[in-house]
């Protein structure tokens, strides 16, 4: 803005620029249309094109209780159970690694840091034979457990990075008054940093809902399995004949995680947008 | 020597009281031990569900298990037999080959490049269409990855849009997803994964101090020239952050193909994930398909050693 000398020449750039930007969003925004417009058409085929009358019958028709209610239930009892779960253990895990200065924090931290990287997609072939030794194959808790460890090492360093920045003055005040180290947390720390905490369980959440080929693995009842694996088994028997109702039902599961995302990026989070984008 | 100090001075000699240099006075073992104690249920989840099925896949490559049958319950240990078949087996280099370009272009070209393209641009860009872009270009990424793949699905099938578009300016239909499996799957995955680095690049763009630039530009540097030797150098640090975290992540890609052309047709889109799944869990190999999971962990493993190496968090932690 200061350099008036090359004004000229900036807003024709400026203007290039935002041509090319808004050619670039029209190529991304045309698989997304194709959902919307689908869902709302009842001719809906494969290509985007604008329905002949807008109609919610695909909704009306895949809003049962068999077909999406229940799938639906199970993926917000698989993502929530993992989000406690992984909670729960980041920040017992984090207050002592914010803490004190330990031999064992270095050492812990970059060995999870390790872990970020390896490729859950590899350890699918492994965690089934291994889920299969433990008797563990079709258990719902189990498969919680499993997603909560894999996005673990991602919640504890954004855990451990939101405590550093709850001063330690505050809790060596109710030291003083007596309160053990858990109490401190319990009552001191952790209501300090509830944003943080609904930050990192609303991303672990997103996660989980999202995940397909884990439960696609590990969970083999039909009643039991996770909207994003019934979405995949109605594709697989009416897909190319009832892609209006695809489209619909795949909007009714992402819509719970867009939701998510813009509280999270508009309120609570605000530059914490990056800070824990791991996608599994 | 009469008057020996009470303590030993910290400039003079090796500090002796002090066992650790950052922590105040020593600390008991006991109590070090106590205040571990909080590590534990995440310790234990790690052991268990991390670190078990990486000693799980190792040992795994060596047996014989399959899907079904006496070798499901009893496998059986076969020495490097897997690792020997995997080698002699033309399906693997294949894999390799395809994960390799799918890693390239599709993270280290298309994603990378693309998004920082749209940082740069949206950095000057008026308002209402720096929003515009992110929306569109952010909501590709926040989908679930089953939703995101079928949307691509349609796009690129044999009736799909890109085929009504072509259509439009008197082009023949072409079976996109049968004929170029891997450049369907490969823009699938740049159209999903480009946020991230947009949105990567955009913070660091923002923390690039404005002085500098404009200093460039005093000294008559045009615009090519000031990418190059002033913003590029000034965000080397969250490049290569970038870089390995999408190296990553692509490396692990499996829904998006698997819904496009579920490897095929003839191998001609399995990356090394599907290839694993379809020995696996397709011919119920489990064994053959643990040492192809196995290959795999090692190569994460190598770009995570990396990755670590390039953040080098001991700084902060």
């Amino acid at each position: 803005m200061s350099i008036s000398v090359a004004s000229p020449r900036r807003t024709v750039s400026r203007g290039v620029a935002s041509a090319v930007l808004l050619a670039v969003a029209a190529l991304f925004l045309l698989p997304l249309a194709w959902l919307v417009l689908a869902s709302l058409d009842t001719g809906a085929s494969a290509s985007l094109a604008m329905p002949e009358q807008f109609s919610l019958a695909n909704f009306t028709a895949v809003l049962t209780p068999g077909q999406t209610l229940w799938p639906l239930w199970n993926s917000f009892l698989l993502s929530a159970g993992c989000a406690v779960i992984t909670v729960l253990a980041a920040v017992l895990a984090a207050y002592p690694l914010s803490r004190y200065q330990a031999r064992y924090n270095k050492p812990f931290l970059y060995g999870v840091l390790f872990g970020t990287g390896l490729p859950i997609t590899a350890m699918m072939v492994p965690v089934y034979s291994m889920f299969v030794r433990l008797g563990q194959l079709d258990s719902v808790p189990a498969v919680a457990l499993f997603m909560a460890a894999t996005s673990l090492p991602m919640a504890i360093w954004m855990t451990k990075n939101f405590m550093d920045s709850v001063p330690v003055s505050l809790e060596e005040a109710a030291w003083i008054d007596g309160a053990s180290a858990m109490k401190a947390l319990r009552t001191v720390v952790v209501p300090l940093m509830r944003p943080g905490l609904a930050v990192v369980f609303i991303f672990v959440f997103i996660q989980a809902w999202g995940n397909f080929f884990i439960p696609f693995i590990l969970l083999l009842s039909s009643h039991k399995q996770p909207a994003a694996v019934t979405v995949f088994n109605f594709f697989g028997q009416y897909g190319s004949v009832a892609y209006g109702q695809l489209a619909a039902f795949s909007l009714l599961y992402s819509l719970p995680v867009i939701v998510l995302y813009v509280l999270v990026t508009k309120g609570i989070g605000g530059s914490f947008a990056t800070a824990g984008a791991i996608k599994g | 020597m009469t008057t020996t100090p009470a303590r030993p001075l910290r400039e003079d000699g090796p500090p002796t009281v002090r066992p650790a240099p950052s922590s105040g006075r020593p600390v008991p073992r006991g109590r070090a031990a106590r205040r571990a104690i909080p590590l534990a249920p995440a310790v234990v989840l790690l052991l268990l569900f991390m670190l078990g099925p990486v000693l799980w896949s190792i040992w795994g490559s060596f047996t014989n298990a399959s899907l079904s049958g006496r070798a499901a319950s009893e496998p059986r240990f076969v020495g490097l037999d897997n690792y020997v078949a995997l080698l002699s087996d033309p399906d693997f280099p294949n894999a390799v080959w395809l994960t390799v370009v799918f890693l390239i272009v599709s993270a280290v070209i298309g994603q990378n490049f693309l998004g920082l393209g749209l940082a740069l641009l949206t950095a000057t860009a008026p308002k209402i269409v720096r929003s515009i872009v992110a929306t569109t270009v952010v909501t590709a990424w926040v989908l679930p990855e089953i939703v995101a793949a079928f949307a691509c699905y349609a796009f690129f099938s044999s009736d799909g849009t890109l085929n009504t578009l072509t259509a439009s300016v008197g082009l023949e239909p072409v079976e996109w997803l049968f004929a170029y499996p891997l450049a369907s799957v490969i823009l699938a995955n740049i159209w999903r994964g480009t946020a991230f680095s947009m949105m990567i690049y955009e913070a660091a763009l923002n923390d690039v101090a404005p002085e500098i630039t404009e200093a460039a530009v005093i000294d008559g540097a045009g615009g090519w020239k000031r990418l190059i030797f002033v913003t590029i150098p000034m965000i080397r640090n969250s490049i290569s952050t970038n870089l390995m975290l999408i190296t990553l992540q692509t490396l692990s890609v499996f829904t998006l193909i698997f819904v496009m052309t579920s490897g095929g047709p003839n191998q001609r889109s399995s990356t090394l994930p599907l290839f694993a799944y379809a020995e696996a869990f397709g011919l119920g190999k489990i064994g053959y398909g643990t040492a192809i999971a196995t290959v795999m962990l090692l190569i994460g493993a190598v770009f995570s050693f990396l990755y670590i190496r390039v953040l080098k968090p001991g700084d902060t932690a």
